[in-house]
């Protein structure tokens, strides 16, 4: 007494229950209208489409099984081959609209980016960075003109009248630090910062105010580069009646060394961000062949990736500003790690990742 | 294909792109309203994680000043950590989160995703992270600018007034383009589209004789016929796809009232009593399905009424190449809404426009309907060959 009667009479149930689902399905289906018949054949793979989609939309890629990655590109080209039949033959709004929305679902992630976020970071890294900025070669060199020339403007101006520093250094930033100080309360604000207290913190804001600039400097070429070239200049008349006021009291050395350690890598880095500005501001007012909406995105695309870099850049800068230049009181040695630093970012942008294009650029 | 034509009218914000099957896929760029809403859930629900972000932290200062740590001064190394987490957790809320969500599967943020908007490339290609950030570096200016920058930038009446011109028609910018792209999507190459989630619906020719049996259980038995009604050739004429599509609409919300004055004016122009009761689903249901199949034979044999005004019938007026020519595809749009929309007065005086303009007397007011159905169906075949 078990199992075996037990089983033969559920089976005979289920057989029956079976034969009676199919005899409806057949009635079903002689009822239905053409084109309906064509959408009952079909659901089931549309369903299967419809789990699948759903389970990757939610990021939960680990749970699909193997036959489900493999069928995915199978069921899309079914779902779209039925799509593009059913618009031919079927009447059926409300199937049309939901293989529709179902057909573009499943384009965005057959077609979808082939890198995650990980695999991005790493092939920004390995030298898809130092391409885009030598992509931009031209744009940098003309920031870098434009730096430096506001560099030896802002000293040439102040030089022949001090009066010009407050047109350069806003008050708030001067910190003392204006014509007419001494030799040593100028001396002062170089060195001993001793305190060891709150750099980290220091440094972190530092970062997000500098980032934030630099992001700015970028987003304000969209006025065909005309603002981050302002942006650019502006930056390095500040940098060149700093210099001046040092020098006028001998300090060039000392003052060289504590703008160097990290402003090699902070200048660097805002002078890039206004090269992508200037970039795109670029292919906006003169896009060539191409009409200005594919020019803009091709820019763009290519600037993202230096302004990317440049935050990296700054984070690193914020670092150096925030602990390396208080604790390293040595002059030659802030020269030393400044200097390095841009060899570094020198060699970085001309060497990595040459002759090696990965195919999502491609 | 005048039928997707007309909907391509009707819809200004429908945009093709062609896979590399070869399919035509029809994306909706979702409006203006929507992104500004799913932008307003983003800053809501940014400014909600920061407020507990601020709130984990000042629980971690109260935490380890009772452990004994001493002030809450900088000069306190805890202090000092958690002023690093603040200032970072700040920075890559306000730059990351845009770009965390919009470089995941669904390509949009918590607010899109509330309100079924999603970013996508604007060629029909990949979306690359790229694009996702360039898309999103503008938007700090797009956004912080009138509020933030342009007090910043100070100084002199004449620059400060040019900085916030300029602006301002960065931040507008998407109200100026037929594409609604602002400004990030302009450069990063993408756009913003609508991503419905629609259910599969049931199926039409199948379901409603289902429900009308349902609907009077014990009148009927199990054997009712799946059509009681029967229309002929002349009957079912008196429509097309764009009434087809207004029934299955009526149908499916299931509305009584609707579907009894949707039955009642299907019989006026039929001919037919109208029915009542129980009756009105399973007449509205008899006649879709017949309909159905009697326009989806049509398909097949590439003849399509795309809706009552177009006539296979012998035509009552017959116009002129020249006179056809007259309008173009707005004014055949306009008089395609005035035909679905008839009031009386309206259709008297578009008759007598066109009249005029082509140089025929105006026709009669029984035959002003007749007249206009037959230039639309005339105008809109001579409009796309």
């Amino acid at each position: 007494m078990s199992e075996a009667p037990g089983g033969i009479v559920a089976g005979l149930r289920g057989l029956a229950r079976r034969g009676k689902a199919e005899a409806e399905q057949e009635a079903i289906a002689a009822a239905a209208l053409r084109s309906d018949r064509f959408r009952q054949e079909r659901e089931p793979d549309w369903k299967r489409l419809e789990a699948i989609v759903a389970r990757m939309e939610r990021g939960r890629l680990s749970r699909l099984s193997d036959a489900d990655v493999l069928d995915l590109p199978v069921l899309y080209r079914t779902a779209s081959s039925s799509l593009s039949i059913a618009r031919e033959t079927s009447l059926d709004a409300a199937t049309i609209a939901y293989l529709e929305g179902l057909v573009s679902r499943a384009w965005f992630l057959v077609y979808g980016p082939r890198v995650g976020l990980g695999g991005w970071v790493r092939a920004f890294f390995g030298g898809g960075w130092s391409r885009a900025v030598r992509a931009l070669a031209l744009d940098i060199w003309i920031a870098l003109a434009v730096t430096v020339a506001g560099t030896v403007g802002g000293w040439a101006l102040v030089a022949a009248d001090p009066a010009w520093y407050g047109a350069f250094v806003p008050i708030a930033l001067a910190d003392g630090r204006v014509p007419g100080a001494s030799r040593e309360v100028l001396r002062a604000t170089l060195f001993g910062h001793t305190k060891v207290d709150g750099l980290s913190a220091l440094a972190a804001y530092l970062f997000g105010h500098n980032s934030q600039i630099a992001i700015l400097a970028f987003a304000l070429g969209f006025a065909f580069g005309v603002p981050s070239l302002l942006l650019l200049a502006q930056n390095g008349g500040m940098l060149g009646a700093f210099l001046w006021l040092f020098h006028s009291r001998g300090l060039s050395l000392e003052s060289a060394g504590w703008l160097s350690i990290h402003g090699t890598t902070e200048i660097l880095a805002i002078t890039l961000a206004g090269a992508a500005g200037l970039h795109i501001g670029r292919a906006v007012a003169f896009p060539g062949e191409k009409s200005v909406l594919v020019a803009a995105a091709e820019a763009g695309r290519r600037a993202a990736q230096v302004m990317v870099g440049a935050v990296v850049m700054l984070l690193i800068a914020a670092l150096l500003e925030g602990l390396g230049r208080q604790l390293i009181e040595n002059t030659f040695m802030r020269l030393g790690i400044g200097w390095g630093m841009l060899a570094f970012w020198a060699l970085y942008f001309t060497l990595a990742g040459r002759g090696r294009v990965d195919e999502d650029e491609a | 294909m005048s039928i997707r034509r007309h909907q391509r009218y009707a819809d200004a914000r429908a945009r093709q792109i062609i896979t590399p099957e070869g399919l035509a896929l029809t994306f909706t760029l979702a409006s203006r309203g929507a992104r500004l809403g799913a932008l307003l859930l983003d800053l809501l629900l940014q400014t909600l994680l920061l407020i507990v972000v601020i709130g984990g932290l000042l629980l971690l200062a109260a935490g380890l000043a009772k452990l004994g740590v001493k002030g809450a001064k900088m000069d306190n190394p805890a202090m000092e950590f958690i002023a690093v987490l603040f200032f970072i957790s700040f920075f890559v809320l306000r730059n990351g989160w845009f770009l965390f969500f919009e470089l995941g599967a669904r390509g949009a943020t918590p607010g899109k995703r509330i309100l079924h908007i999603r970013i996508a490339a604007r060629d029909g290609g990949r979306l690359d992270a790229a694009q996702v950030i360039a898309r999103n570096l503008l938007r700090d200016v797009e956004l912080a600018v009138p509020f933030a920058l342009v007090p910043m930038l100070g100084g002199e009446t004449a620059g400060w007034l040019a900085c916030t011109v300029w602006l301002l028609v960065l931040t507008c910018l998407p109200l100026w383009n037929r594409d609604a792209l602002r400004a990030g999507d302009l450069i990063g190459g993408t756009w913003v589209v609508e991503a419905p989630r629609l259910k599969l619906a049931s199926v039409m020719s199948v379901a409603v004789p289902a429900a009308s049996a349902r609907a009077a259980p014990s009148a009927q038995g199990p054997a009712a016929p799946l059509h009681s009604y029967q229309f002929g050739e002349a009957e079912l004429a008196a429509y097309g796809e764009y009434e087809l599509q207004t029934l299955e609409r009526v149908l499916r919300e299931d509305q009584v009232e609707a579907m009894v004055a949707v039955a009642e004016a299907i019989c006026a122009r039929i001919g037919w009593t109208a029915p009542g009761g129980y009756e009105v689903r399973a007449f509205l249901g008899d006649y879709y399905t017949q309909l159905r199949a009697r326009l989806e034979a049509g398909m097949r044999f590439g003849t399509r009424k795309a809706d009552k005004f177009t006539s296979s019938a012998p035509r009552k007026f017959r116009f002129t190449e020249a006179e056809l020519a007259v309008y173009g595809a707005r004014e055949l749009h306009i008089l395609a809404q005035a035909l679905h929309d008839p009031q009386d007065d309206a259709l008297d005086a578009v008759a007598e426009r066109i009249s005029a303009k082509i140089g025929r007397p105006t026709p009669s007011a029984a035959d002003t309907a007749d007249f206009l159905g037959d230039y639309y169906d005339q105008a809109t075949h001579h409009l796309h060959g």
